[in-house]
């Protein structure tokens, strides 16, 4: 996805100037050096900021701390908490740690995905609900656990997520 | 800051709050947070004041009680636990500090759950307020530090470690002094570094997190006691960015102690500096292995690399590196203070001291409790879990996640300690523990860690790469009741060569839970193959 191009090694610009949120990105390069180390930690920033890495993020992330694009894509694809695609306007994710499994995770999963037709990682076709799944929340007292944009629901069934969800397509 | 003047804070801070006869705590450690706990805070805070309290009565946010399950909790100081507690229910428990309990909400605490742990890494866990540092030093936190950094050599301090028989809390249990000692005498190009990992990556792994939430400032002060004592001057912490509140925390109490000259250059004046800064984990597993956490904090993707050189010789930017996960780093205090022969006399022969676990799964009691090293399974899960709900039998735990294996009833008497588990096929590892009763297929389990590995493993060595694809599609035909005889002869094939030819512990120790369950439970694996069931009803239809 991302095309090859020749290196640019003037001062980079950030690919909207009129964008404040850069301004944060740069604040993180500056407060670390513009270390080639900084790397994870700006894309961090650049995700808190924009909800996910686009490619001329990433090409300015990289440019800035001199670190070859592909590693900066290397970088951003490794990790399971970078996302290249925006996201939808809701997220409910799902809990897939051991606790949360054998009590019913799987099903909560398989719900979604008779319903609404979406996988893991996925987002509904009108962009509103993003499924996504995690390691383990740590809320394993609380299993099976949701979140639903940041909020935590502890013991969810099927159906409580059921209505969660459509409540967010509906509006 | 000198000794005299952090008493002072000490005074100052404890006189503070005599001055209230009363106090309510609330949990506000995530699991209780995400139970609304914080409404009940302030519903609280105004009920105070609406009873005209507020001269008396305070209210105070603390870290983890322990019964995640039942939250959100509050305590009182006449000793009363309630549980469930709704902000509804606000008004009674504040008229309850000075009259009548509210019975319908009291959770007994002369149980066993809390009448068999010993806490010392969760000592303040439940009591201070992880948010301000004053509380940590009125329940005399940085005295060890105090007293390390002015009064002991480097050379004590490791003494008193190795004294202590501290053993890493991270899993694999290498003797936390004798690490040390490796590192203090390793020559560094410039400088060396101290790591906090505290990459809880496990599933059904939580203690880490609540440590972090509870009582950040135990942590750092185990990592300043420990950078004396090897010589480093520069620290991180490298925390899971999916950790919100202990990432948000972590960073207040950095902020305090620095302010404080707890931390950065020329520590109370002497000439030991240190400091300490965050590198937020992205998702990967495999970053809790050290090299490959130390890959991550240099800003590079998270793969391992061969050792040696061990990370003590060459670790972070080639320099000599100490790395200890966070339960490690907790105990160090208490071990200052109260001398590391106190700390020996805790636990089993070879294994010292308490460990956290969580306690999740098919269990009364899912929360946190630390127990002494030592004690039996029978005696975690029964008394202190509170055995199965629901009328259910006892099938398995497993232990140390995805790296671990599943233990059964025959040997709940087997005292946990780090050999006692290695002996039987699992590992001690960070510390979860998931009980699980007869609704539960171990050929189905085996699958979601193989599953988990799967997804998780960097891709830099083949073992792992290939094996761990190879023997999820091996078990997801078992489940889907398509397999022979021989697809198990080929996965004891590949677990062999996966356990003796991976590059780091990722791969090493994926087939464990393939392994135990299938010299435990051979028969259910059976079951599947010969005659297409599932004893346990879970595989079928929904695998296909």
């Amino acid at each position: 996805m991302l095309a090859a191009n020749s290196f640019d090694y003037a001062k980079p610009v950030p690919p909207d100037l009129q964008d404040k949120r850069w301004r944060m990105v740069d604040a993180t390069m500056r407060r670390l050096g513009h270390q080639s180390r900084s790397l994870i930690e700006t894309l961090h920033t650049v995700q808190e900021a924009f909800g996910y890495l686009d490619e001329g993020a990433l090409r300015y992330v990289a440019t800035s701390l001199h670190v070859p694009l592909s590693r900066a894509y290397g970088v951003a694809t490794f990790y399971h908490f970078f996302t290249l695609k925006p996201a939808g306007k809701h997220s409910c994710v799902v809990c897939m740690g051991t606790a949360c499994y054998i009590k019913g995770a799987p099903q909560l999963l398989a719900a979604m995905e008779k319903d609404y037709g979406i996988a893991p990682g996925e987002t509904t076709a009108d962009g509103e609900v993003s499924l996504l799944t995690a390691r383990c929340l740590g809320s394993c007292g609380l299993a099976p656990a949701v979140v639903y944009d940041n909020e935590v629901a502890g013991k969810v069934s099927a159906q409580n997520l059921r209505q969660h969800v459509a409540k967010w397509m509906s509006k | 800051m000198t000794p005299e003047e952090l008493e002072q804070i000490a005074e100052t801070e404890r006189e503070e709050q005599s001055k209230f006869a009363h106090s309510i705590k609330v949990c506000v450690a995530a699991g209780c947070v995400s139970c609304q706990s914080l409404g009940v805070k302030e519903a609280i805070d105004e009920e105070i004041k609406k009873q005209g309290q507020e001269h008396v009565c305070k209210s105070k946010g603390v870290g983890c009680m322990g019964l995640c399950a039942e939250g959100p909790l509050v305590s009182t100081d006449n000793g009363v636990l309630y549980k469930r507690v709704a902000a509804t229910d606000a008004a009674e428990v504040v008229a309850s500090v000075t009259g009548e309990t509210v019975s319908r909400l009291v959770c007994p605490t002369d149980v066993p759950f809390f009448q068999r742990q010993k806490k010392i890494v969760l000592e303040n866990s439940g009591v201070i307020d992880p948010e301000r540092i004053e509380d940590y030093i009125a329940a005399n936190g940085y005295s060890a530090m105090m007293r390390v950094i002015t009064e002991m050599t480097p050379s004590q301090v490791i003494d008193e470690v190795v004294k202590s028989g501290l053993r890493g809390r991270g899993g694999a249990g290498y003797p936390t002094g004798l690490k040390w000692s490796t590192v203090a005498k390793a020559t560094p190009k410039k400088i060396k570094f101290a790591i906090c990992n505290a990459d809880e990556g496990d599933p059904g792994a939580f203690m880490d997190r609540s440590v972090l939430e509870s009582d950040p400032h135990r942590v750092l002060e185990g990592m300043l006691i420990a950078a004396y004592a090897v010589g480093a001057s520069e620290g991180f912490i490298y925390v899971r960015a999916e950790y919100p509140l202990a990432v948000k925390r972590l960073r207040t109490a950095i902020r305090q102690a620095e302010r404080l000259g707890l931390l950065g250059h020329n520590i109370c004046g002497t000439r030991f500096s240190f400091g300490i800064d965050l590198r937020l984990g992205a998702g990967a597993f495999v970053c809790g292995e050290e090299t490959a956490l130390i890959s991550s904090v240099e800003g590079k993707r998270g793969t391992p690399r061969p050792r040696p050189p061990y990370p003590a010789q060459e670790g972070l930017f080639g320099e000599p590196t100490l790395i200890n996960n966070v339960e490690t780093y907790a105990n160090i205090p208490p071990i200052i203070r109260n001398g590391g022969e106190w700390y020996s006399k805790i636990g089993s022969e070879k294994s010292k001291g308490t460990k956290v676990f969580a306690l999740a799964g098919s269990v009364e009691n899912t929360g946190l409790v630390e127990v002494p090293m030592g004690i039996t399974l029978r005696e975690i899960v029964f008394e202190v879990g509170g055995g199965i709900p629901n009328g259910r039998e006892y099938k398995a735990v497993q232990t140390g996640g995805p790296s671990g294996g599943c233990i059964p009833s025959q040997f709940l008497d087997m005292p946990v300690d780090y050999e006692s588990l290695a002996k039987v096929g699992s590992i001690m590892g960070s510390g979860g523990m998931i009980v699980m009763d007869n609704t539960s297929c171990m050929v189905d389990v085996a699958k979601y860690f193989m599953d988990f590995c799967m997804s998780e493993s960097c891709g830099k060595c083949i073992p792992c790469r290939v094996g761990t694809y190879q023997m999820n599609e091996l078990l997801a035909k078992i489940t889907r009741f398509e397999a022979t005889q021989k697809d198990i002869a080929m996965i004891e094939e590949l677990c062999d060569l996966m356990k003796n030819t991976s590059l780091c512990g990722l791969g090493q120790s994926a087939p464990n839970p393939v392994l135990s369950t299938l010299r435990y439970f051979a028969e259910e694996y059976k079951a599947h193959v010969e005659s297409g069931q599932c004893p346990a009803g879970v595989c079928g239809d929904q695998h296909s």
